[in-house]
């Protein structure tokens, strides 16, 4: 049965920023229905004149969480949207989305593990959704996530990561690639081959594996862990295109 | 194996999953888990794992093997352009009872 | 009648244009001050040892240079407006290079020579009708802002046309094909306007 997605008008009901660049933004959807973790939403903009534009932002939110969902933007320099979003929006106004969106880049518990997420910066989003729906369904499928950010500020999603920590079967992995606190005890260097191996390998030959982030992060890793041996065929990639900052 | 390596060309690239949307509009079904064969090289990939260069007067979606170009959408104010010359096949997969939007 | 929504305080990167700038702003276009890159496929790998411009076709002979070649031919300054068909024009950029016309110099053009394809490195096809780029029309560029033309923008060689959409300078050119018939391009066979005067908004097929 076709499922056309249609734009609906959605309104803000919080807004949380999580680190200087980005911000967390709660949707409550008229039309509301379950999304997968690591699927979209399309955001568009009308000026009065008409003028259009508009973008996909990940969804951060687990799909058990009914009538909301939360968008992960991160905020461009000069970006049309992400600017409007950041500056502009307060809890009341309205945005019209469209979605949930996308059928490749997504993980429901019923399918298990193992389960490698790797995600740079603002591509840990559709990351966290999966995360948030593997504890909402009490999954604990062998789960390793590694996400690199420039500094500690720069963690999104800092506290609920060393809390879902705890979770049964899920390691988090955290490494800061520009500056570190004191006392730093996580990696410090950017995605190479041998860390690739030291977080893939134990979990097995053939991990489900999701990449997510700066397009040539994205590569780096996708190219590191084919060469490690990871079937191109288990993994799966969703670039950002150029990094942002 | 550098991250920051400086094809800006290369940084803009994203993957067919990013078109998620607009080809939902075209097709009428989620076409992200669709498989496509490239009519250049014969490689059979998912469309959200092509290659997707979006920036552009069009969005163009090539092989991730073999990089030639496979489909082409233009969106003019009256009409959605589809060439689709560069896929030998595009297969959309019947709904089953189970399946989700 | 249903109102079409509009999100409260948006209005976009478009800035009104200055009185002195507005009559070169085509219609439908905004003025930026960036230079976007907008991008087809990946980066054409280009090795400038084995690197030649080449014009062919409906000409008596093949004319070709190698890159040294082509850096010693008569160069020129040139500075001008680039209209891109997703809307953003950028007014006065400084290109360095050779005219199409010092080109066809060393060249003998068959009488039924009428239209041109450019074509470029990894395949992008662009065609025009060869008035478009005579007499001071066209150039190929090798320097941008007084700096080698960035791969991104189309490096080491763009041909320039600025009289048309932008798509019509064909970056990574390798050669122009004199022809007897017109045959659309790789933009022109997929939506786009054969043409592409940003004047008349040739914009789309049927424009």
């Amino acid at each position: 049965m076709p499922t056309p997605i249609q734009w609906q008008i959605a309104t803000l009901t919080a807004i949380k920023t999580e680190t200087p660049t980005v911000k967390s933004f709660s949707l409550a959807l008229p039309q509301w229905r379950p999304h997968r973790a690591g699927q979209h939403y399309d955001v568009r903009l009308t000026a009065p004149d008409g003028y259009q534009a508009q973008r996909s932002y990940s969804i951060a939110s687990a799909p058990e969480r009914a009538g909301t969902i939360d968008l992960g933007i991160e905020r461009i320099a000069d970006g049309e949207v992400s600017t409007y979003m950041h500056e502009v929006l307060v809890p009341g106004d309205q945005v019209e989305v469209r979605g949930p969106i996308g059928g490749y880049f997504v993980w429901e518990a019923r399918q298990g593990g193992p389960l490698l997420l790797i995600g740079g910066g603002s591509g840990v989003v559709p990351l966290m959704s999966m995360l948030r729906h593997r504890h909402a369904a009490r999954s604990s499928a062998p789960t390793r996530l590694r996400y690199s950010a420039r500094t500690y500020d720069d963690l999104i999603y800092r506290e609920e990561l060393a809390t879902l920590g705890a979770d049964s079967g899920l390691e988090v992995i955290l490494t800061l690639t520009r500056a570190q606190p004191p006392g730093w005890t996580g990696y410090s260097r950017r995605i190479d081959r041998a860390m690739l191996d030291e977080v893939a390998r134990p979990l097995g030959r053939a991990p489900q594996v999701f990449i997510c982030g700066p397009t040539l992060l994205v590569e780096a890793a996708a190219n590191g862990l084919a060469q490690a041996g990871v079937p191109a065929s288990r993994i799966r990639t969703e670039r950002f295109g150029p990094s942002g900052a | 194996m550098d991250p920051e390596s400086t094809d800006v060309n290369r940084a803009l690239m994203l993957d067919g999953n990013a078109l998620a949307g607009l080809m939902q509009e075209i097709f009428g079904v989620e076409m992200t888990a669709n498989p496509a064969e490239c009519a250049n090289c014969g490689n059979v990939s998912e469309m959200g794992g092509l290659h997707a260069y979006t920036q552009a007067p069009g969005a163009v979606l090539r092989c991730p093997a073999c990089e030639e170009v496979m489909l082409t959408l233009v969106q003019t104010p009256d009409a959605i352009y589809l060439d689709a010359r560069g896929a030998a096949y595009v297969k959309l997969m019947r709904p089953t009872s189970s399946s989700q939007g | 009648m249903t109102e079409r929504f509009v999100s409260r305080g948006f209005v976009g990167k478009r800035r009104d244009p200055a009185a002195a700038t507005a009559n070169r702003i085509p219609p439908g276009q905004h003025e930026v001050k960036d230079f976007p890159v907008l991008s087809a496929g990946p980066t054409p790998r280009v090795n400038l040892d084995a690197w030649t411009f080449t014009i062919e076709g409906l000409v008596r002979a093949p004319v070709r240079w190698t890159w040294a070649e082509l850096r010693q031919l008569p160069a020129q300054t040139f500075v001008v407006d680039i209209h891109c068909v997703t809307k953003w024009t950028k007014l006065d950029t400084r290109w360095t290079g050779v005219s199409v016309d010092t080109l066809f110099e060393h060249a003998s053009l068959d009488p039924r020579a009428q239209f041109v394809t450019a074509w470029s490195d990894g395949g992008y096809t662009t065609n025009m009708p060869l008035p478009d780029i005579l007499t001071g029309r066209a150039f190929v560029a090798y320097e941008y802002d007084g700096r080698p033309v960035a791969p991104e923008h189309g490096g080491p060689v763009r041909f320039v046309v600025p009289g048309l959409y932008l798509w019509k300078s064909a970056k990574w050119v390798r050669g122009l094909r004199l022809m007897e018939k017109d045959k659309s391009g790789f933009w022109e066979t997929r939506g786009y306007n054969n043409h592409g005067d940003p004047w008349k908004e040739q914009r789309y097929t049927g424009d």
